[in-house]
């Protein structure tokens, strides 16, 4: 038997009237009042979500740098003390280990954020790869609470909580001596939904207190808890990728578009295989489609030619909100990924139009 | 959690009403609030002959896309096309608005399936 596991905010959610979910071994919150509505929330005022079962995992000493520039694909020595990057581990064939942020303390000590149903995979990777490394590598996952406000309206409230000019955190920066209602905590500009936000990190013990703090201030503001549910379809709307989805073991960052985060002048796991790949050419790659005929793309939907072939899978799909067609994120054959294209999804015994779009579903409102 | 009288209702949460030979066949209102925000439906087809435990549709909330199963056999007479346009009218009223009315082939499957306090009782285990 599977115990679940809860967050410290797990009591908060039963009160607020959430249905809770299993997520990756936790009892999550999928939705409050409605998906669409806290979508909608986020995307117009601002939301609050707890995602306090993310992965936290302390990298120190005096190789950290030189070690996580092996472990990761982007290049971490450009980044300054408080700044964060976005990268990917990868398996030595070029597959995906995980997506996460590296926040950087000094050049002694960061903190690599990774997904809650990676943790202990993750874990055992990072420890592995940092045998030949003078460094300590600590899972420190229980000892973080998290939250994240996200949306037009997130810098406001969280101003009213804190006496830390929030100006002085640009996009992907990070000051980890933040006061919010006496709680010394760790906020970063960054988030998973497309619009301006924070992530606040503070002790698994006091991070309630942050979370009922924040939808107090927030109430004048339209402020409202947001699911799992709204989680996904925020993401997605904004095309940052979920692991188990858009990238996988089974699937390159260059294959799902993240060839930004690939930095093939360094030496990192995994990166031969990468060079090879961009050599020889993708033979698949992450679109955006947008459907016009009845039905919703659901992961793992074949996607087929004009002659019925398939050429390859849905990653993600929903019917969101404010938006005319339903959309969806799909692995398909290169010659298929011309923006206008016409290809067929198969959903359940019926094919239905599509056309692959740009996968820019929304204009992304980040504070740079 | 309304449970209609006068109903019949199945283990998969789809409730029957039966007027003369004819079954209208919906979901409960246990079932909408459980998959939450409808946004679309797939209807079968007019004349479609079925049998009891057949797909007769699917019901899809923005997370998931659920089978509907018809509960008793025969012939698709008529389908509520208003849900294509209007899949949230099954959450506002799921006993209003059926999905499919079925010229019902053998009476006795009727036996099969739950009244309302059954039902009431099976919603609350």
């Amino acid at each position: 038997m599977t115990i679940l596991k809860r967050t410290p905010i797990y009591e908060e959610h039963i009160k607020l009237g959430a249905k809770i979910v299993d997520f990756a071994s936790w009892e999550m919150p999928i939705q409050y009042e409605g998906i669409t509505d806290e979508h909608l929330t986020v995307r117009n005022h601002v939301g609050l979500f707890d995602v306090s079962h993310m992965g936290e995992i302390l990298v120190t000493g005096q190789e950290a740098i030189r070690f996580i520039n092996k472990l990761v694909t982007n290049d971490v020595t450009k980044i300054k003390d408080n700044q964060v990057m976005y990268t990917l581990m990868c398996y030595e064939d070029g597959g995906i280990v995980d997506d996460l942020l590296v926040y950087r303390f000094n050049e002694e000590k960061f903190l690599l954020v990774v997904n809650a149903s990676n943790i202990d995979q993750d874990f055992d990777w990072i420890l592995n790869a940092a045998k030949s490394f003078r460094v300590q590598v600590e899972n420190q996952s229980n000892y973080y609470g998290q939250v994240a406000i996200q949306g037009k309206k997130a810098q406001a409230v969280l101003k009213e909580a804190t006496k830390t000019n929030l100006d002085e955190i640009k996009f992907f920066y990070f000051l980890d001596d933040v006061e919010i209602n006496g709680i010394k905590c760790l906020v970063s500009r960054t988030g998973y939904t497309g619009e301006d936000g924070f992530e606040i990190y503070a002790k698994s013990d006091q991070i309630v207190n942050i979370w009922r703090t924040l939808l107090n201030v927030g109430e004048a503001f339209g402020i409202k808890p947001i699911g799992l549910g709204a989680r996904d379809t925020l993401r997605f709307e904004a095309s940052l990728p979920l692991y188990g989805n858009e990238i996988s073991k089974e699937i390159t960052p260059l294959e799902a578009g993240l060839g930004f985060f690939i930095k093939l002048d360094t030496d990192f796991i995994g990166r031969d295989a990468l060079r090879e790949q961009k050599e020889q050419g993708l033979t698949r790659k992450l679109v955006g489609l947008e459907l016009h005929g009845k039905g919703i793309p659901r992961h793992g939907y074949p996607v087929l030619n004009e002659a019925e072939e398939e050429i390859g899978v849905i990653t993600t799909g929903y019917m969101l909100p404010g938006h005319e067609n339903p959309l969806a994120l799909a692995l398909i054959n290169i010659n298929y990924t011309t923006l206008g294209e016409e290809i067929k999804i198969k959903i359940r015994k019926r094919l239905v139009d599509t056309k692959v779009v740009s996968k820019k579903f929304i204009n992304k409102n980040y504070k740079k | 959690m309304k449970v209609l009288e006068n109903l019949y209702y199945t283990e998969n949460h789809e409730w029957v009403r039966v007027e003369e030979s004819k079954a209208y066949v919906g979901i409960s209102d246990y079932a909408q609030h459980s998959l939450g925000e409808i946004v679309f439906v797939e209807l079968p087809e007019e004349d479609d002959e079925l049998n009891a435990g057949d797909v007769l549709g699917v019901v899809e909330s923005v997370k998931a896309a659920s089978d509907l199963f018809v509960p008793i056999s025969g012939t698709v007479l008529e389908v509520n096309e208003h849900l294509e346009d209007q899949p949230e009218l099954l959450n506002e009223d799921p006993y209003q608005n059926f999905i499919a009315v079925i010229e019902i082939s053998d009476e006795s499957e009727l036996d099969e399936l739950m009244n309302s306090k059954t039902y009431t009782e099976f919603c609350d285990e």
